[in-house]
């Protein structure tokens, strides 16, 4: 091994393309005899379809087709199984499992109703205005509450128990509920499908964090096998969770290319990024703790209820991290269900740990404020030394030491405790913490390396590089285990033609792609030896242990031969190794990620003016392969959870359920002028029960824990305590 | 999208023949009201009348103190124009308060004034809307009002605020607004342009058919005046108002000898508080003589379960503009 290039800086390989625009996205394609498709949405909740008139609109200039239930061909729904990470690699999920265009029935408002294919963008679009829906609406559920109210609550299932959490244990107790409201993803690239059939073969670039999982899905809907079906998204303007799985709007654009007999792109409006692509459901959460005499915690319930589809049961697993970040005997985490109409909610980046964490933070904090403890001393306290849900080791826990840092570097030492009590010219002051948490993951994946007679490698992986990084990863560690120059090793993912590759989500691409990587290149590297060995070769009859790899080249004592002419002395183009890993069987461990943000919040109550000051966060999430991006990763979770904290939420019209402010005016996330002084520190202690590379992901912790930090800063500054997010200046002023 | 006639003017009068300010053949000048809405079909537009070649970009200094500014000066332009910095501080601080930078420079000064309200019951082409559909009722009402919706100025058929900033600086300045017409120009007092709702909430000003406007003149700057705009959201940027204020005041021996007080975020108009400007005449600058000024600027507010907030809030863009403006030791 040469360089140490894991765990040094690199600016991202792709930023280039990027910053040029050579990067395509998925409707950056445009293909001759391309034909446009617009969405006719419900404008209904709930009901029926009793009439489509689309004459009026079949009749415009450049309009090809409207399809729709009475007429598009039948479809295949794909198999309705719970997510197995085992067989990620042959997942062919979605979260709503309805076809478009299945039936005559509305579920939720922005439902695809009808499909308008035309020659322009434009031509779709004006016809799509001019179909009418004649619809019979019928009652909608409108929200969680009436949900829960009308039909009840189900089990949603990730639930934990331990000891004898209904006990009225303890001399303290809290007993609060909190709240947080939809959000949506919102990525700033917009769904979009571009779809052509050729020879019985299906084509897609789809803007997905999936194109395994999304190719799978095509070939049950279409009935093809899978080899005939290719997806294609070389580059993504980022998911955040809501391209993780396939949407209405893909199926419907590979069926009108079908239809049509011509390529389609379908690029969904602003407005439908609130309806039909997923979302974060709105949460109820209750959670009572109690500690004894001397502030360690003896009981915490958490009782999460969220809501979903009418379609689909979607869970927001919020309790998951309450199961074990603190030690505690008698433990209930329990979720609950209700469907409203409204479209299948999804994984949003850090679903369930997001909203969990501000009510498990804010309670944490309730909590130590309950028995008069500093909450940064009642969070060591009680902090967990191993698993106790599962009664495991933890693999590499490093919290005490990222709250004591991140504690030191922003100042939590000259905090008065006093509420109000900290001020600076109109400004009141506060200080809160709140520790984030995520999974640690390592799932099945599968790399192909081929050593090249040019000196460049190509590294090739059906995984997604969702605009994390993931590129410059892979061409780091090629390159570290070579030594051939990062500029030599081409990357390419993206492509479910490619070696599989899981969903970039979970945060788990850094930990699972890099022991395939390295199992492709040391087989590439052996295959390599071997020509070199072999009778012609420039190291002919030579011993193969002998031969070390440096720089790019085969090494034996004082001769050193580059990779090209090895492949050259035996006429070969290429060495190639193909390698799938597999992940953690029957661990001895328990694997998460840790870390503790501190935020400095300003409440000016003569303008009722609150603002996000400065955020000190410190996370421990294995070794990090490249700062760069790593600190990128939190820094943008951290503001995403200020948009959490502050800003974002759905709204929906109280009688009818229609959304009301699906719109980037309206629906608020945080802008550049909201932003703090950011501070992350990155503790960097390899986790090598995880992987032999020590790496765990980073993409979602950040956001995690972030909202708890900021409301426990605003009851340090105001004495409100907002349990229900976003935390609105209305809150404070009431 | 629908198909419309596009048709460019080459003056004034023929762009006023030709176009509207009503009705389905309407005007272009940045567009970036028009096309979103034209877009979202709810402006169902006919004709337009692109008038982005008149000649109508200047910003003039009048021989008695006033400024002239053509209706296609963009928002960046005036926002930065060394007359206006220097003469009108609260119109340049409004414009750069409002939209983004590659909204302000699109923008033009008479498409500002009739910009269109945000309310989403309007914009989502569907719901009950009087402003869209005279007669169709007011969706906003017991649904979501908090943002975009007023408590000043409201009525039974409308409660979307006017979302311009601009605009409430220029009430407080006070302005002529010129317009041509088929028989020639007229002056609309600025403070007489925009209309309350009341029972016609789809007439939202002055403009008679086929009338353009053609020019806004600010009223000459009050001699030894301090002014600012405040602007209170929930971003720090790329948000409208949920309160705002614009405040021009003048001391005379320590005495308010004059003020104006125009409020926004809060109205369905650019609101002159009035009540609250003649209460402070001749009193000494206090946050208790504040206070009470706010409370009259938002006496006969009406609220609902979503924008009573913006009573308080109100109040306190006022005072802390006036108390910035005259108490300095205050403002530490």
């Amino acid at each position: 091994m040469s360089e140490q290039l894991i765990g040094t800086a690199m600016r991202r390989i792709d930023g280039r393309q990027k910053v040029t625009g050579a990067a395509k996205y998925a409707a950056d394609h445009p293909l001759p005899g391309m034909l446009y498709a617009y969405g006719v949405y419900s404008t209904v909740a709930s009901g029926k379809i009793v009439r489509i008139d689309d004459q009026a609109a079949k009749a415009m200039p450049g309009v090809v087709t409207v399809l729709h239930h009475g007429n598009l061909p039948t479809l295949h729904r794909t198999p309705n199984a719970p997510l197995n990470v085992k067989e990620i690699l042959h997942a062919s999920r979605v979260d709503e499992h309805r076809l478009p265009f299945e039936d005559d029935g509305v579920y939720y408002p922005g439902q695809f109703v009808a499909l308008v294919v035309a020659n322009t963008f434009e031509q779709a679009r004006a016809a799509a205005h001019k179909v009418k829906v004649e619809y019979q609406a019928k009652d909608a559920v409108r929200s969680l509450a009436q949900g829960l109210k009308t039909k009840g609550a189900r089990d949603g299932g990730r639930g934990h128990k331990r000891g004898d959490p209904n006990a009225e244990v303890g001399t303290q107790r809290i007993d609060v509920t909190y709240t947080t409201p939809v959000e949506v993803h919102n990525p700033m690239e917009m769904h979009a499908t571009t779809a052509w059939w050729e020879d019985g073969r299906l084509y897609v670039y789809e803007s997905s964090q999936g194109v395994l999982n999304h190719r799978n899905l095509l070939a049950n809907v279409f009935d093809l096998p899978p080899e005939r079906v290719e997806v294609r998204a070389p580059f993504i303007g980022s998911g955040f969770g809501s391209k993780l799985w396939p949407w209405p709007h893909a199926i419907a654009a590979c069926a009108a290319a079908k239809v049509t007999g011509k390529p389609v792109q379908l690029v969904l409006p602003r407005a439908q990024m609130f309806t039909t692509v997923g979302h974060r459901p709105d949460t109820i959460q209750r959670m009572r703790m109690a500690t004894d005499a001397n502030g360690k915690l003896v009981s915490i319930r958490h009782e999460s209820f969220n809501s979903t589809s009418t379609l689909d049961p979607y869970t927001e697993a919020c309790g998951v991290v309450t199961k074990n970040l603190y030690s505690c005997p008698n433990v209930l985490v329990s979720h609950s269900i209700a469907a409203v109409n409204r479209g299948t909610p999804t994984s949003m980046r850090a679903p369930g740990a997001a909203p969990g964490l501000f009510a498990l933070e804010s309670a944490i904090d309730e909590m130590a404020l309950a028995v008069g403890m500093d909450p940064l001393k009642f969070r060591q306290l009680n902090l967990s030394t191993t698993d106790e849900s599962v009664q495991l080791p933890w693999s590499s826990n490093h919290l005490p030491e990222a709250i004591n840092t991140a504690a030191e570097r922003f100042g939590w030492h000259q905090r008065d405790p006093r509420v109000g009590a900290m001020r600076e010219g109109d400004e009141l002051i506060g200080y809160g913490m709140g520790a984030c948490n995520w999974d640690a993951f390592q799932v099945p994946a599968e790399a192909r390396v081929t050593l090249r007679s040019d000196g460049s490698a190509l590294v090739q992986c059906a995984v997604q590089d969702v605009g994390t990084g993931t590129y410059t990863i892979v061409a780091q560690t090629v390159a570290q285990l070579t030594g051939l120059p990062v500029d030599k090793i081409e990357v390419e993912l993206g492509s479910s033609a490619f070696p599989p590759g899981p969903v970039s989500g979970g945060s788990w691409v850094t930990s699972s792609i890099m022991p395939a990587l390295a199992g492709a290149t040391r087989q590439a590297l052996e295959r390599l030896r071997g020509y070199a060995v072999a009778a012609s070769g420039p190291f002919a009859d030579g011993d193969v242990q002998a031969l070390t790899i440096e720089g790019g080249a085969l090494v034996n004592g004082e001769q050193r031969v580059s990779f090209a002419d090895v492949l050259k002395s035996q006429k070969l183009a290429r060495a190639e190794g193909r390698f799938q890993s597999g992940m953690p069987v029957n661990p001895t461990h328990s694997f998460r990620s840790f870390g503790a943000h501190f935020v400095e919040v300003r409440w000016d109550p003569g303008i009722s003016r609150l603002r996000v000051a400065r955020v000190v966060s410190a996370i421990d999430v294995g070794k990090v392969v490249n700062p760069l991006a790593g600190r990128n990763q939190v820094e943008g979770a951290i503001v995403m959870g200020l948009g959490m904290a502050l800003f974002e939420a759905g709204e929906f019209d109280p009688r009818s359920g229609l959304p009301a402010n699906n719109n980037y005016a309206e629906y608020v996330v945080p802008v550049h002028a909201d932003m703090p002084e950011i501070e992350v520190i990155l503790l960097d202690y390899p986790d090598y029960n995880l992987n032999e590379f020590g790496a765990r992901g980073m993409g979602e912790i950040g956001v995690t824990g972030l909202a708890a930090a900021v409301a426990n800063a605003v009851y340090h500054a105001t004495g409100k305590r907002i349990r229900s997010l976003p935390i609105t200046k209305e809150k404070l002023m009431a | 999208m629908r198909t419309f006639d596009y048709v460019r003017a080459d003056s004034s009068a023929q762009a006023a023949k030709q176009g509207s300010s009503q009705g389905a053949e309407v005007f272009l000048a940045g567009g970036t009201t028009l096309l979103d809405l034209v877009k979202l079909d709810v402006m169902k537009v006919e004709q337009i009348v692109d008038i982005n070649r008149l000649p109508l970009k200047q910003i003039e200094p009048l021989s008695d103190g006033r400024l002239r500014i053509g209706t296609l000066v963009s928002n960046t332009e005036l926002a930065t124009h060394p007359l206006v910095r220097e003469r009108y501080p609260l119109l340049s601080q409004a414009l750069l308060a409002g939209a983004s930078t590659q909204l302000r420079n699109k923008a033009t000064t008479g498409g500002n004034v009739m910009q269109r309200v945000r309310c989403n019951y309007f914009r989502d082409g569907i719901s009950a809307c009087n402003k869209r559909e005279p007669g169709s009722g007011c969706a906003a009402i017991g649904g979501l009002s908090r943002s975009v919706h007023a408590v000043l100025g409201t009525s039974e058929q409308c409660i979307a605020t006017h979302p311009s900033d601009m605009c409430v600086a220029m009430a407080a300045i006070g302005a002529q607004v010129t317009v041509q017409g088929p028989n020639g120009l007229r002056d609309i007092p600025f403070a007489d342009f925009h209309l309350l709702p009341g029972d016609s909430p789809w007439r939202e000003h002055a403009l008679q058919p086929h009338e353009l406007i053609t020019h806004i003149t600010l009223d000459a700057p009050l001699a030894g005046s301090q002014s600012a705009y405040l602007k209170l959201r929930d971003r720090a940027s790329y948000q409208f108002a949920l309160a705002s204020s614009a405040v021009i005041v003048r001391l005379e021996s320590g005495r308010i000898a004059e003020a104006r007080l125009a409020l926004g975020g809060v109205a369905t108009k650019p609101w002159r508080a009035t009540e609250a400007e003649r209460f402070l005449m001749g009193k000494r600058p206090s946050l208790a003589l504040f206070n009470q000024a706010g409370e009259l600027a938002m006496r006969g507010a009406v609220t609902t379960e979503h924008n009573a907030f913006k009573v308080p809030l109100g109040q306190q863009v006022l005072v802390r503009n006036l108390r910035d403006l005259t108490l300095q030791e205050a403002s530490a």
